[in-house]
């Protein structure tokens, strides 16, 4: 864990470079993030609303990348369940609502699970490189999202932002208690929870990481590789596939451009920053989430932009990627090594 | 006070001295205390068991590791090598086991590429003239434009000490050099090098397992057990008796196990009308047929390139069959993992570690791969149980005798000989195997772990499996095969018995006469 720790603490430490060649202060700027997003109760269930899509998309990447496979195709995977789910729900809106509920995970997952399991094939079929499908199958998701939202599924109301017809409010996904936040986050915590001792504690898991360790004997120990790299890339997409869900029946209630908002492509930071492990992806993604929450009050009270805060994810990611290539090429790493 | 001269690199061979260097990993002392003198101008064996500390004792030679205690003496002045690059310039060369060139270049970029000093801007012209004059005196003669992917192993082995020739390295380490050539290679290049260091050129530190080679090119021998000095002496005052003695501890017992004479059983394993082809898409296999019988071992001769890595490949189930079929016990096989269970079906592949392994996984892992889906290591059906595995692993570490720090160490930090144990530990340890395929098993195994694991495989063919064992090593396929048969260019051209084998004949074959 001293890497990923190491990299956000160097990360944090440009971004406050970067803060104060914007004149702002950057411990003041820390210090309100961490209110914005830990500071009171209100602000923290803003940061779990935001943290239950991330620990989802997550495992979008994190499952494939322990079989050795680099899946971003998160956001495409988001898209296609958020828009299953809301077809789904849609075509049953007269149900009860747990039914509805359970009508929509179940598209969500399929739609996500099948989109991410065409990369799968791909790759095991034909050889095409799963990192680039996935990514440009990303854009086909926004696309066919686009066409759907602007078409077949418009609702004729919905003016200057073109969405689908909207599930009614009595079906959506209700908050805990007299929180604000919905249940979606028990769908994350749960996933990953499932993630975790699927990878680390089941036969399942054993499996796809001898084949991420090496392929060869996986395949001389009789391993099915494709099967189980093509199951793995569907609960990869599912999970993805669920926060679409959510993002539909507890946040914006019809499928349009909003569900794209980045999720997706946050969830890979979170899976790379968590090293692909289930539970750390729940700490990663709770604050990550946070730092997302904290957008807002950066805008409002340093009148830096919004933008401010991809600022600070992509510098994560740089250092990142950075220190997994670095590592190993410095003594400060050999040593501890031995 | 002496003072030490400043570092030049030597224009001849110096005397290089090692004084009680001790080298340690966490707990585990790799090297205790060692005490190793080569003097200028001599060969000198480096010789101990698979894990015995020889490889870290020559990285930190070399400046890979750096030793904790003791000092290592250039030319008589204690110097500290941080770094291969500090080695080199002392003058310190090494050759690697295995072959560090760049495939896709050509000789004569391999060869630039090496100097520490490669200009930013190569001329080409200057360079080419130089190498050029440079083989004119090099002992093997190479073609300058061929690349080293085109290069047969013998032939890279060859670029290997020219590199280091070419390097102008006066004190050259060899770390097992000859385990990818053919016995003639490796008798043609050690004896070139032994011309070198008779002529006054160069000192020579060479790590071996093969005594024929100590008592053919070497002067002098030094001795490590288990991290420990275990002896030194001249090749002159010493019988391959007294250096094994050394190896082993003075207990060195020969046990042959003895082939039980039986009656030759049903068919096993039949391969028939098998094609594969090569990772270009020529083909390495056409039609082939074979038949091993239960409790015989049949053995597979070739020079390597002619089919056997694809042969044993596809049937480790990584490489596809373009054509034919596999049966197994009567019933065609498919290598899933239900099969491989029900007939028994192991392997003992080549290079272990990049075959048969997940470095990155535990020992007691690795050790579980056959069974670690089964009761009682899987429970309820679909959860793995670490106590089972642990426990099932650790009954085999101990029975098989693979040293490791602990069954959760990762394999891949095991050393080769320890690695092929734990995998033969996981395919003969429970006693289940029915059909074996063993493939170059001893492999720059020392002889201690070369009589294990050919008792090993004669105790299965006792007990009934059917064994297909593909060699390079002739010796051991006459010692083990029940009949024999030569390969070449994928197909089988030639069968013979040992008791009635005739090493022309079978040459010739090999050869693809």
């Amino acid at each position: 864990m001293a890497i990923p720790t190491g990299a956000v603490v160097v990360a944090l430490a440009l971004f406050g470079l970067f803060c104060a060649f914007q004149g702002k202060n950057p411990f003041a700027v820390f210090a309100a993030i961490n209110k914005a997003a830990f500071g009171s109760w209100y602000s923290f269930q803003n940061t779990l609303v935001r943290a239950a899509p991330l620990m989802l998309t997550a495992l979008c990447t994190a499952l494939p990348a322990r079989l050795g496979l680099v899946i971003i195709g998160n956001e495409g995977a988001l898209v296609v369940g958020g828009l299953s789910a809301t077809a789904a729900g849609l075509a049953c809106a007269t149900a009860p609502v747990a039914v509805v509920i359970s009508v929509m995970t179940l598209a969500g997952m399929v739609g996500g699970g099948l989109w991410i399991t065409v990369c799968g094939a791909l790759y095991y079929q034909r050889g095409v490189n799963e990192t680039i499908s996935s990514l440009l199958m990303n854009y086909i998701a926004i696309a066919v999202l686009n066409h759907l939202v602007n078409g077949p599924m418009r609702d004729p109301s919905s003016l200057n932002k073109p969405s689908s017809f909207p599930i009614p409010d009595d079906k959506m996904l209700p908050a805990m208690g007299d929180s604000n936040v919905h249940y979606g986050l028990v769908f994350g915590l749960v996933a990953c929870v499932i993630a975790w001792a699927l990878m680390e504690h089941a036969t399942f898991g054993f499996k796809v990481r001898m084949i991420g360790g090496n392929i060869r004997a996986a395949r001389m120990s009789g391993l099915p590789v494709a099967r189980l790299g093509l199951i793995t890339c569907f609960l990869a997409g599912a999970a993805a596939g669920i926060a679409g869900m959510i993002e539909v029946a507890a946040v914006h209630g019809r499928a349009n451009e909003s569900l794209a908002a980045g999720y997706g492509y946050a969830g890979i930071l979170v899976a790379f920053v968590a090293r692909y492990r289930g539970l750390p992806i729940i700490l990663v993604a709770t604050l990550l989430g946070g730092i997302l929450a904290s957008g807002g009050i950066l805008q409002r009270q340093f009148k830096l932009p919004d933008a401010t805060i991809l600022v600070f994810q992509g510098l994560v990611f740089l250092v990142i990627l950075f220190s997994d290539s670095l590592y190993g090429k410095f003594k400060f790493f050999k040593e501890r090594e031995a | 006070m002496m003072t030490i001269p400043p570092v030049v690199r030597p224009a001849k061979p110096f005397d290089l001295e090692l004084v009680k260097v001790t080298k340690r990993f966490g707990s585990f002392v790799a090297n205790d205390q060692i005490s190793l003198k080569v003097p200028a101008g001599t060969f000198h064996a480096l010789l101990g068991e698979n894990g015995a500390g020889k490889s870290t004792l020559v990285k930190c030679i070399m400046g890979f590791h750096q030793a904790e205690e003791g000092d290592i003496l250039v030319h008589g002045h204690s110097r500290e090598i941080n770094s291969p690059y500090d080695a080199y310039q002392f003058g310190i060369g090494m050759v690697y086991q295995h072959f560090t060139l760049v495939p896709a270049m050509t000789v004569a970029e391999n060869l630039v590429l090496s100097r520490p000093d490669t200009p930013g801007i190569i001329n080409w012209k200057d360079e080419m003239a130089r190498l050029r004059e440079f083989m004119q005196t090099a002992p093997f003669k190479m073609d300058l434009d061929t690349p080293a992917s085109e290069l047969a192993a013998g032939q890279k082995q060859k670029v290997e000490i020219l590199k280091q020739l070419y390097l102008d390295s006066k004190f050259l380490i060899l770390d097992e050099p000859t385990s990818v050539l053919t016995p003639s290679e490796a008798d043609e290049v050690l004896g070139l090098i032994r011309d070198k260091v008779k002529a006054g050129d160069l000192s020579v530190l060479l790590i071996t397992h093969k005594f024929r080679e100590v008592f053919g090119f070497c002067d002098e021998i030094t001795v490590l057990r288990r991290g420990q000095f275990a002896g030194h002496g001249l090749v002159k005052d010493l019988t391959a008796d007294d250096m094994a003695a050394m190896m082993m501890g003075g207990q060195r017992e020969t046990k042959i196990v003895p082939k039980a004479v039986r009656e030759r059983g049903p068919a096993g394993l039949e391969i028939k009308g098998l094609c594969a082809n090569k990772d270009n898409g020529v083909p390495a296999l056409t039609n082939l047929n074979l038949t091993v019988h239960e409790g015989e071992v049949v053995g597979i001769a070739g020079v390597s390139g002619n089919g056997q890595r694809e042969l044993v490949e596809v049937l480790a189930g990584q490489r596809p069959a373009t054509g034919g079929e596999l049966v197994v016990h009567g019933a065609s096989y498919h290598g899933t993992r239900a099969e491989t269970a029900e007939h028994g079906f192991f392997l003992l592949p080549e290079e272990p570690l990049r075959n048969a392994c997940v470095p990155q996984m535990s020992v007691a892992e690795n050790i579980a791969f056959r069974s670690f889906d089964r009761p009682p290591m899987t429970r309820a059906g679909c959860l793995v149980s670490r106590a089972a595995i642990r426990s099932f692993a650790q009954d085999l570490i101990t029975r098989f005798s693979v040293k490791t720090r602990s069954p959760e160490t990762p394999i891949g930090d095991l050393s080769g000989g320890n690695v092929q144990r734990a995998v033969l530990a996981r395919e003969l340890g429970p006693g289940t195997a029915r059909v074996l395929i063993a493939a170059n098993p001893c492999f720059g195994l020392d002889f201690a772990a070369v009589e294990s694991i050919h008792g090993q495989i004669t105790e299965a063919r006792n007990r009934g499996v059917a064994v297909l064992l593909v060699s390079e090593d002739l010796d051991e396929l006459l010692a083990l095969a029940d009949r024999l048969l030569v390969i070449s260019h994928g197909e089988f051209v030639y069968e013979t018995t040992p008791a009635q084998a005739d090493i022309k004949t079978i040459g010739h074959h090999m050869a693809g006469h």
